[in-house]
């Protein structure tokens, strides 16, 4: 199993630390993980992402063109990087903010209403952990103890009382998650 | 008068003077009349007297006294033009309780090292630095040192130091003393019996702050002759040095215990 | 098994070093390799082991601090990044000469100038072929993945010290600030200072017991004595490429084209690999670790066991192919590919580099 992964939004969005949770979450998984910030010409257009990669084997290059999912979480995210999803591969999005919806015909689409939901449990800082919540019901390449122990590796201890509340958050992502089109 | 064989006169009953066995028995390479020789043999009775010859590491500059290890007899480094306080640095920071000095020329300490001379005074690096100020270039041929005085010729300013073009002579002692991390600072000469003794009294002070752990770095600067980049006789350029040296660069203690002496 | 941790290049680099016992760090810093000095700080290796941790005025004085502490027969290293390195040449050439084994880090940026902070790999020749003055090589070793970030600390001590040579970990910006799991050794102890005074007899710690003295210097004004000096570096550096040349193969049994990378072109090339392969070619990886000494033998029999074609991929324009041609002399085809000024290259562009440039070239 080798699962490339590109996240990406606005900065603040809680893309890296999602990505490094996902990739914490792995480990605990033993798998082999990277987790690569923006690098490179697409760093330009004022938007974070970061690609994850999670593999049974050793993980080749950090840096990809392609991936089998992309998390995208705004409108400058999409334009980029809904071509960028393999043929087949998994697109979710958060459709806040979103003026075009993705267009692909040949790809699996799916929505999270992630800062909806957020709100909605009063707490717009774990939006990242309900769309977490949601790929990992689409794809579930870790379990979710796992995860629970990649989120507690990954925040410093003084935040360890907030760990409930992300739980809850990714468990209400999973159970929300909306298809759009599956091919 | 009787014959007399230097084999009569070389007798224990004789002995006015003994060079410390901290000093090599190479020939010193210093022009005769220059106060490097003089400066070197201070620094090494003072390391004999404190009991640090196995304690001791030297760090020599570029300049005349590039090859100040060969004459100076404990662990020595060479180190890079103008870096000799970082080198100082970073063997004092490792071995803590070893005795750390640098030597070092004009030009290597207030031109290409003034960086690193003004961090670890400001750092406060627990170590000796002994400056020899002679207002020129001496290796290299005589060109002008930061600390060349106003109108005094050099091979670079032919014509005196011109102010307008080259600026004025650095008096960095005055300035590290300014620093909140220097200890003790002082200007001496070691052209004259006296002078000779006060300098080392001031040099065994510095090496006695580091040895005591006080806090901050101990800065002795030297004002000596180079009576061939002056292009004068060794008398011709101490009596120069007083009348035209001494003015500007004034002897004596700019700082002690910490503390600035007012004056 | 060592600890599993989820940490950027910098990091594990850093942790490694005050896992083998280093004695002190002295650096400056810059992006992309400040978070060296900044987990060194936060960590508070003083407490943990006793090594030290100088921020230095600038690269030039890291470096002079590295060259005093490493005379003293000490285990120091400093990090920075091209320009700060460029700075620190003429430090590297007195270390050199004076044989002080010291570990140097360079996580190397776009340049030329000031550049930019992206990674790349136009420090080859800066690196591998001496950098400073005076006829000098580093020992250098290039990880190609956070592990061998870590990994490579204690192997480049103990390089360095075996052989009183400096040695280099050359990384980049993206090795330097990826995220990957990384296994951390066990601490490793110091030595104390009687060990290190017993052990290395030529540092300069305060005069032997027996009378006597150590001097460091790379001065020697007499030119006969000088070739002499230069001469016995000369023959330490024939040993190590002799004895010192690692390097990791890549599916090359079978390869008919082989891509020559290292770092993080390599991680890159490996994908490149296996999508050339989907399309059935058979190329293979070669992957020099040590940059110097430079795997030419292990080219020289990939060149008789029929290898048709070599690619050469680094973020450069073209520094590291120089290697592969003299490894090669004239027998088959070497090309390069890569993009510059810290644009890095896809694994399709490497693919497309390759179909073009070799095996249809």
């Amino acid at each position: 199993m080798t699962e490339e992964i590109i996240i990406a939004g606005f900065g603040g969005q809680g893309v890296l630390s999602m990505g490094k949770i996902l990739a914490y979450s792995g480990i605990m998984q033993d798998k082999e993980v990277s987790w690569m910030p923006s690098y490179g010409p697409e760093m330009r257009g004022g938007t974070a992402n970061v690609t994850v990669i999670i593999s049974d084997e050793r993980i080749s290059s950090p840096i990809l063109e392609v991936f089998d999912t992309a998390i995208i979480l705004n409108q400058q995210s999409m334009d980029k990087f809904e071509k960028t999803v393999k043929p087949g591969g998994v697109l979710l999005y958060d459709p806040n903010g979103i003026s075009r919806h993705p267009e692909r015909k040949d790809i699996n689409i799916y929505k999270i209403e992630g800062a909806k939901l957020a709100a909605e449990m009063g707490n717009l800082k774990i939006f990242n952990m309900v769309v977490l919540g949601a790929f990992l019901a689409i794809k579930p390449i870790v379990n979710l103890e796992n995860v629970m122990k990649g989120l507690k590796k990954s925040l410093p201890e003084r935040y360890h009382k907030l760990l409930p509340l992300n739980e809850d958050a990714i468990r209400l992502g999973m159970k929300n998650v909306i298809t759009v089109q599956e091919v | 008068m009787a014959d007399i064989n230097i084999q009569d006169i070389i007798k224990p009953e004789n002995l006015v003077y003994k060079k410390t066995r901290l000093m090599t028995d190479k020939t010193l390479s210093y022009c005769p009349g220059c106060g490097h020789g003089t400066t070197h043999r201070l620094i090494m009775e003072v390391v004999e007297e404190l009991g640090m010859e196995y304690e001791t590491i030297g760090v020599a500059p570029v300049g005349c006294s590039v090859l100040a290890y060969e004459f100076m007899n404990v662990d020595m480094q060479e180190a890079a033009h103008g870096r000799a306080p970082a080198v100082a640095t970073g063997i004092k920071r490792l071995w803590p309780d070893k005795l750390v000095f640098t030597y070092q020329g004009d030009g290597d300490l207030a031109a290409i090292g003034t960086g690193e001379t003004i961090h670890a005074c400001n750092r406060g690096e627990n170590i000796v630095i002994v400056f020899i100020n002679n207002g020129i270039y001496g290796m290299t041929g005589g060109q002008m040192a930061p600390t060349t005085l106003v109108g005094m010729k050099t091979s670079t300013t032919p014509y005196g130091r011109d102010v307008e073009m080259m600026g004025n002579p650095l008096k960095i002692t005055e300035l590290v003393a300014q620093l909140p991390g220097t200890y003790y600072v002082t200007r001496q000469a070691v052209h004259t019996p006296s002078a000779v003794r006060k300098a080392k009294r001031a040099i065994k002070k510095a090496f006695e702050n580091q040895l005591n752990k006080k806090p901050g770095l101990s800065f002795v600067e030297v004002v000596s002759n180079c009576n061939s980049g002056w292009k004068m006789s060794p008398v011709d350029a101490n009596n120069w040095m007083e009348e035209n040296m001494f003015p500007f660069y004034n002897l004596g203690d700019i700082k002690v215990d910490g503390k600035l002496v007012t004056k | 098994m060592g600890e599993l941790r989820l940490m950027k290049g910098n990091e594990a680099l850093a942790e490694a070093a005050i896992r083998a016992g280093v004695d002190g760090y002295f650096g400056y810093p810059i992006t992309p390799q400040s978070e060296v000095i900044e987990y060194l700080t936060a960590e508070k290796p003083y407490e943990r082991t006793g090594m030290v941790v100088l921020q230095a005025e600038s690269e030039v004085a890291s470096i002079n601090m590295l060259y005093g502490a490493g005379a003293t027969g000490k285990k120091v290293m400093t990090s920075s990044s091209s320009p700060g390195i460029s700075l620190m040449q003429e430090g590297i050439s007195y270390i050199a000469g004076a044989e002080i084994p010291v570990v140097l880090v360079n996580v190397v940026r776009g340049g030329p100038g000031l550049g930019d902070i992206q990674p790349s790999q136009s420090d080859y020749f800066q690196t591998t072929k001496g950098g400073g003055h005076g006829d000098y090589r580093l020992i250098a070793l290039a990880p190609s993945s956070v592990q061998e970030m870590s990994d490579f600390v204690p192997l480049a001590f103990e390089l360095a010290f075996k052989y009183r040579n400096p040695a280099i970990i050359i990384s980049d910006g993206a090795i330097g600030q990826m995220m990957e799991k990384v296994e951390l050794f066990e601490q490793m102890p110091r030595l104390t200072d009687e060990e290190i005074r017993e052990k290395y007899r030529w540092a300069t710690n305060g005069k032997l017991k027996d009378g006597t003295r150590r001097v460091i210097t790379s001065l020697d004004l007499d030119p006969h004595k000088l070739e002499e000096h230069n001469l016995k570096l000369q023959a330490k550096y024939r040993e190590i490429e002799e004895k010192e040349v690692r390097y990791e193969m890549l599916q090359c049994e079978d390869a008919e084209y082989i891509i020559v990378a290292y770092g993080l072109s390599a991680r890159i090339s490996q994908k490149a690999i296996q999508l050339l392969r989907e399309k059935g070619h058979k190329v293979g990886l070669l992957r020099p670790i040590t940059i110097w000494p430079f795997p030419k033998k292990q080219i020289d029999e990939l060149v008789k066991k029929g290898v048709k074609g070599f690619l050469s991929v680094e973020m450069s324009a073209g520094q590291m192919v120089e290697d592969v041609k003299l490894a090669v002399n004239g027998r088959v085809k070497v090309e390069h590919f890569g993009r510059l000024g810290g644009v890095i290259h896809s694994p399709e562009e490497v693919v497309a580099a390759m179909e073009n440039k070799i095996i249809g070239g």
